[in-house]
């Protein structure tokens, strides 16, 4: 038989639809949620299948509906709430910072806060500095919030079942030009080959998208796939790359990419977040680390040179990491 | 109070330079996303909400104002900007990113920033709410005679920022003026699922304002009240809140496949097109004649033509520009 394929959105749908059917404990909050499917398509069909009541469009209050959902969490109930851009974050901050992140610790362990914060993230398309962030960064910074962020519509269903199931607050970053949508620029990897039945991602496995032994690519989510087109071009020139998606930061998988560096010797970091104090740094902080004496060559990081996302083309195409510069990274750095 | 055909005409005319600003700009918007639809392609990429068919809000409140009353606006913000008098050839050239726009294409078009007319916005809902707070405070502290004006839509009347504002300006009796554009939709949740009371003239009031509900289609309803409104707070005697109900004629944005709206539901409305009602009623009185009416059209249509000619006609910023105006000073 052939594999059947789906794109990342409707592998979400699916992997909450299940979830639904399994538990009657999940149920969906967030804006344009039901009627409309998701803005990105995440909950397409969820409204038909199970009703208004378990699939629930909220008013424009991301306060109001994700502090609703921490504290349906602490009840009991297993709430994913969609906050439609992740750059909509600021008016719900003190519910995700403070309470979602915090209340299993400031409890002693006592009280669990099962829920699922989802969020779309990234640019590309001249939406301009409130609707292209990725952020990622600021919420793995933040203690108590598990961080997973999929490049594929294989993981996307995994990860999410996987979120569902956690007994933590889990936020669940899915990029737009990842999600197969048919208005957004072409990505052919949006769409690929889900299994039909249920299976789960276990957080903290980085996959390696890639093999290589020239260098290590690490990375999460679109520039999974800008890393990969890369190492296709860089293989044409001899270059042999290895790309790993990171698929979650909090838990980080630092054996794979530990692992990976003392192969390679080599290491670029591309992230579509901001550049200073995130995740680029945080990675080659752990490689200084840990795997410092293996580094044959200083490691060099492509991200977003702290400036927020411009609205003009050529502008934020110079501000995003391009196939075109992450080869050119990978020359330079195997050149040294 | 019956408006004289001077004022009416003013207020027609600036409606129509909305509607045919808004049309050119979203057909120009489909160049390059055709046969198939790539919200990243053309001369216009990113998301596009247009204003269409509640001009009658944006004419009938900024004719009230001065270049020096501030406004925020939202991520529907042309309407407002065009009202409130801006250069047509920069905000086209802005919407194109180009570096004669005004803010040099770093903005586009849901990041207008026009400082000359005390004018900005930005596409997080609810997010100019407070600044028009902090507007009026600044008019306020500084003993001055001008009104600050926040329009939002009924969507974000949910949002804390909402709440938190009308409270303030009440409690400082501040100069503000809180214009809810109720277009029935926050994208495809109608306000009767989003929102317990019928109006958010209740919500004013219960935060100790004068506030009223008008028919947001009708431009003499929008002025009469935003005019008592505005002149309360140039007086020193507090914040109001106006809830026009409108429609908006090109869904949430372009693209917007629509299916969650009621079959017929918008038909019913462009019935009552602002600008053909406030056409046809000057037209019944005499004052429009259908080649006046015409004439408006024809010097509207060249206005945003030439708008639209400089902002082809200029250039993209240098890449390199996307690092500059993080701060004012960079060391």
């Amino acid at each position: 038989m052939a594999e059947r394929l789906l794109t990342t959105a409707r592998a979400i749908a699916e992997a909450i639809a299940q979830e639904m059917e399994r538990d009657e404990r999940v149920f969906v909050m967030g804006e344009d949620i039901g009627a409309y499917g998701g803005i990105f398509g995440a909950t397409q069909g969820l409204l038909e299948k199970f009703g208004p009541e378990r699939v629930m469009d909220t008013p424009i209050s991301e306060m109001g509906f994700i502090g609703a959902a921490v504290g349906a969490a602490t009840e009991g109930m297993r709430p994913i709430a969609e906050l439609m851009f992740v750059d909509f974050f600021g008016v719900a901050m003190d519910q995700i910072f403070n309470h979602m992140a915090k209340i299993h610790y400031m409890s002693g362990g006592n009280v669990k806060v099962p829920m699922v914060l989802m969020t779309a993230i990234g640019g590309g398309y001249s939406d301009a500095a409130q609707h292209s962030q990725c952020l990622y960064g600021l919420f793995a910074h933040t203690p108590g919030i598990k961080v997973v962020i999929p490049s594929t519509p294989y993981d996307a269903k995994g990860l999410m079942i996987q979120a569902i199931r956690d007994d933590d607050p889990v936020m669940y970053f899915f990029h737009k030009g990842i999600m197969g949508l048919g208005w957004m620029y072409p990505n052919p990897r949006a769409t690929g080959p889900v299994p039909e039945e249920p299976y789960t991602i276990p957080f903290g496995q980085a996959d390696i998208k890639r093999e290589g032994t020239d260098l290590t690519i690490l990375t999460v989510s679109l520039m999974v796939h800008r890393s990969l087109d890369a190492a296709e071009q860089l293989a044409e020139e001899g270059i042999s790359a290895e790309v790993i998606d990171l698929r979650t930061l909090v838990p980080l998988d630092k054996e794979t990419i530990i692992e990976s560096v003392k192969k390679t010797h080599r290491v670029l970091v591309v992230d579509e977040d901001y550049k200073s104090f995130g995740m680029s740094g945080e990675l080659i902080a752990i490689i200084a680390e840990e795997a410092l004496d293996y580094l044959d060559a200083p490691p060099k990081r492509l991200a977003v040179p702290d400036v927020p996302i411009p609205y003009s083309r050529p502008l934020e195409e110079f501000v995003l990491p391009s196939v075109e510069r992450i080869v050119q990274t990978a020359r330079d750095l195997v050149a040294e | 109070m019956a408006l004289s055909r001077e004022t009416l005409l003013q207020l027609y005319e600036m409606m129509v330079k909305i509607r045919t600003f808004e049309e050119r700009v979203a057909e120009i918007y489909y160049e390059g996303k055709q046969p198939v639809f790539n919200i990243a392609a053309g001369p216009v990429p990113g998301e596009m909400h247009l204003y269409s068919g509640q001009e009658a809000v944006a004419a009938g409140v900024c004719a009230h104002l001065r270049p020096d009353d501030p406004v925020t606006s939202t991520h529907r913000p042309h309407g407002h900007l065009i009202a409130k008098g801006v250069d047509l050839k920069r905000m086209m050239a802005e919407i194109f990113g180009k570096e004669t726009g005004l803010c040099h294409g770093k903005g586009g078009h849901m990041h207008l920033f026009d400082p000359e007319l005390h004018f900005g916005c930005g596409g997080i809902v609810g997010g100019g709410i407070p600044h028009a707070v902090g507007a009026a405070l600044a008019i306020k502290k500084r003993g001055e005679d001008r009104v600050a004006v926040s329009f939002f839509g009924e969507g974000a009347a949910n949002i804390g920022a909402f709440h938190e504002s009308l409270n303030l300006a009440a409690i400082w009796k501040l100069p503000a003026v809180f214009v809810v554009e109720d277009n029935l939709y926050a994208i495809s949740v109608p306000k009767t699922a989003s929102t317990a009371v019928r109006s958010n003239a209740e919500r004013g009031a219960a935060y100790g304002m004068p506030a009223v509900q008008v028919d947001g289609q009708d431009v003499v309803a929008v002025y009469e009240a935003a005019g008592e409104a505005i002149e309360r707070a140039r007086r020193g005697e507090g914040p109001s809140l106006i809830e026009a109900v409108c429609y908006r004629f090109r869904g949430h944005f372009e693209g917007d496949p629509e299916h969650y709206l009621p079959e017929g539901e918008k038909e019913k409305w462009k019935q009552r097109d602002p600008i053909v009602l406030l056409g046809n009623q000057l037209k019944e009185q005499g004052w429009l004649t259908d080649e006046e009416a015409q004439a408006i059209q024809e010097r509207m249509t060249a206005l945003v033509a030439e708008a639209e000619a400089f902002a082809r006609q200029s250039a993209y910023p240098a890449p390199e520009a996307a690092l500059t105006d993080v701060f004012v000073q960079a060391s």
